[in-house]
């Protein structure tokens, strides 16, 4: 009991450790980073700037927290965002002022995205890379079909609220964030469902034996991952009010993979937690700021990106900390001697 | 008699021809052998890249890196041409040499570390983006008179047949692969990798040489792709060649090879290239329909070749 407890601190220390790392680092280059003012009913300051811009990554990476911890991985949701973008761009458009149908178009489009990617790779057990795959090519198609090609810009006060407002003086993305992360959160750790994710992602054969639906539950954590996408592409496309098909959610899948990777889970699947996949997006959006406030130009971005994604899997691989263990030995080894 | 393992791969074949003989009944012009030599040169970079891809797939892999190389070699050589005044035959080898022990560094890091093609070459993708924006983020033109004699290089067939050296090259690399892939030890070694890599393992094949040997050839092809990339646009930009890793893992797929490794052709991701290429032609002949429906198309297409590949799989007795 104690070890595992020991183990479940251990998960966590690691990507809060590297997150609180980061901010300090930003506080000793900027102090005005951890400034805060409420003006006008609203926090405004660097902080909030970073929890703003990490919200449609953070999204991502809720629901990719679950596909993963299936041993899946879902590399439609950046497509599924520019769909939902456009769907409710498509009813604004039209001239529909009823908020729930706008909105309500956008989940359901995701919702499809979902259930499409869980038949393929539930029902069908095709590899979740390539599955995946399809929507991520056709989902662009489909969006500019919906787009008639171009790109649609509208103004309705009440759908702009998704990306641009604030409640109880927060941005309204963090706010989705926030209410997202607690349903999901309920939804897997106060129900058998989480236990039943990470069995099946854990072991397969052990889970089917045990008598779990496996087909079920993977349809499950992919519709899920089509909501969330669903919800961070309607916050984009109402951030800048217009869908734009060919560049709503760019690459962003592979941003959300990276979070939950940096969150310490397994790609191979198992133990999963949100908490630490949002941890994960936090890391990312406040090491882009890192590098812009240290004064290196932007255009060195990616090749921090990957260095930190390499540095982080070699951390994971237990060949390497068995390497590292082993120069701790000798070098321990060696001071004896010497003694 | 016909072997049934074909199935995949006649498929493709007939796809192709179904979908040329659409095009050449319904519009004038299409079916001639400057249309079909025109797929050639204009997807000879993809088919290169696609070549490479399909030596990581067939051993159970996946390099998402490709797109990122090419653009990275483009760069690379634009820079030391029209910067250093290199001389294009000795940037070639240089950086082929470079992409080269790129790819066998992620083979390596794959191998001995145990971890997933998947994220090591996502990882590979943007640091070679990165390299490629941190050492130019505009597009620089490549100017120079031996550049446009390569280029420019070629002679026509008859029936306005045009045979350039982008072709010439692609279909070389597509020779030998086919040699090395179907002929040599080194293509059964990625075929036993690719059907079960502990049994190849317990039959001695060596796995460490064999993985870091499939990535470096993949990222020396998607070098060489780049090089002729760089034939078309006479220039070099961080941010050319967006999703051809996809592409050519579709052309793939749609070639007949089995994603989760071990059975496939060369011969079919030839194929595979063709027609998504027939598809662009088709949509760009038409005039009505809009571009975006190619990617629509490759979509369905994508979904039904592996909807074919797991009826095979299954219907097979294990």
């Amino acid at each position: 009991m104690n070890l595992t407890k020991n183990q479940n601190l251990r998960r966590y220390l690691w990507p809060c450790a590297g997150l609180l790392v980061l901010l300090i680092i930003n506080a000793i280059i900027a102090p005005e980073f951890f400034h805060i003012e409420f003006k006008d009913g609203r926090f405004y300051g660097s902080l909030i700037d970073v929890l703003n811009r990490a919200a449609p990554v953070a999204l991502l990476a809720i629901g990719m927290a679950l596909v993963i911890a299936t041993g899946g991985v879902d590399l439609s949701v950046g497509s599924i965002m520019a769909i939902a973008g456009a769907a409710s761009a498509y009813y604004i458009t039209k001239g529909v002022d009823n908020l729930a149908i706008i909105i309500g178009a956008g989940l359901l489009a995701g919702l499809i995205a979902g259930v499409i990617n869980g038949l393929l790779v539930g029902y069908m057990s095709i590899q979740p890379i390539v599955a995946t795959l399809i929507l991520m090519v056709a989902g662009r198609g489909i969006a500019q079909l919906m787009n008639e090609g171009q790109i649609v810009t509208f103004d309705h006060a009440g759908f702009s609220f998704l990306g641009t407002g604030d409640f109880l003086g927060l941005p309204f993305p963090v706010v989705l964030v926030i209410i997202t992360f607690i349903i999901v959160q309920l939804l897997t750790r106060r129900t058998a469902l989480g236990l039943y994710i990470e069995a099946v992602g854990a072991n397969p054969s052990a889970s089917h034996y045990m008598g779990l639906n496996a087909k079920a539950i993977k349809m499950s954590v992919y519709c899920v991952a089509g909501l969330c996408a669903a919800l961070a592409g309607m916050i984009a496309a109402a951030d800048i009010k217009g869908s734009d098909a060919n560049n709503a959610g760019l690459w962003l899948e592979l941003d959300a993979i990276l979070a939950v990777v940096i969150g310490g889970a397994s790609l191979m699947g198992g133990r999963f937690s949100i908490f630490l996949a949002v941890i994960g997006a936090l890391i990312i959006q406040t090491l882009t700021v890192t590098i812009i406030l240290s004064g290196i130009p932007p255009k060195f971005n990616l090749l921090i990106k990957a260095s930190a994604i390499i540095i982080v899997l070699l951390m994971q691989s237990p060949r390497f900390q068995q390497q590292l263990s082993q120069l701790n030995f000798w070098s321990k080894k060696k001071e004896s001697n010497r003694v | 008699m016909f072997n049934p393992k074909f199935i995949p791969l006649a498929v493709t074949c007939a796809l192709f021809f179904v979908l040329f003989g659409i095009g050449a009944i319904q519009f004038d012009g299409f079916g001639s052998s400057r249309v079909f030599f025109n797929l050639l040169s204009d997807n000879a970079f993809l088919i290169i890249a696609a070549v490479g891809m399909t030596f990581v797939i067939l051993s159970g892999g996946i390099d998402l890196s490709v797109g990122a190389v090419i653009a990275l070699t483009g760069v690379i050589c634009s820079v030391l041409i029209s910067k250093y005044q290199w001389h294009p035959l000795v940037v070639f080898p240089v950086v082929l040499i470079g992409g080269t022990a790129f790819g066998a560094i992620m083979g390596a890091i794959i191998h001995y570390y145990k971890m997933q093609p998947f994220i090591v070459t996502l990882a590979g993708m943007f640091f070679a983006r990165g390299l490629a924006s941190v050492i130019s983020e505009e597009s620089i033109p490549i100017e120079h008179e031996f550049y446009n004699q390569v280029a420019e290089f070629g002679f026509m067939l008859p029936g306005d047949a045009w045979i350039g050296t982008s072709t010439i090259i692609c279909l070389l690399v597509l020779f030998v692969a086919i040699i090395i892939a179907h002929y040599t030890r080194f293509g059964g070694r990625v075929y036993a990798v690719g059907g079960d890599a502990n049994s190849a393992a317990l039959m001695g094949i060596p796995l460490a040489q064999t993985t870091i040997r499939i990535y470096a050839i993949s990222a020396f092809l998607a070098t060489l792709a780049g090089i002729v990339y760089s034939f078309y646009t006479f220039s070099g930009y961080s941010l050319a060649a967006v999703g051809v890793e996809l592409d050519a893992i579709a052309a793939v797929v749609i070639g007949g090879t089995l994603l989760t490794g071990g059975y496939g052709y060369m011969f079919g991701t030839l194929m595979g290239v063709l027609i998504m290429g027939v598809v662009q032609t088709y949509i760009s002949f038409d005039g009505t329909l809009s571009s975006w429906w190619t990617k629509i198309v490759i979509g369905l297409l994508l979904f039904c070749f592996i909807a074919l590949q797991q009826l095979l799989v299954r219907g097979k007795p294990r």
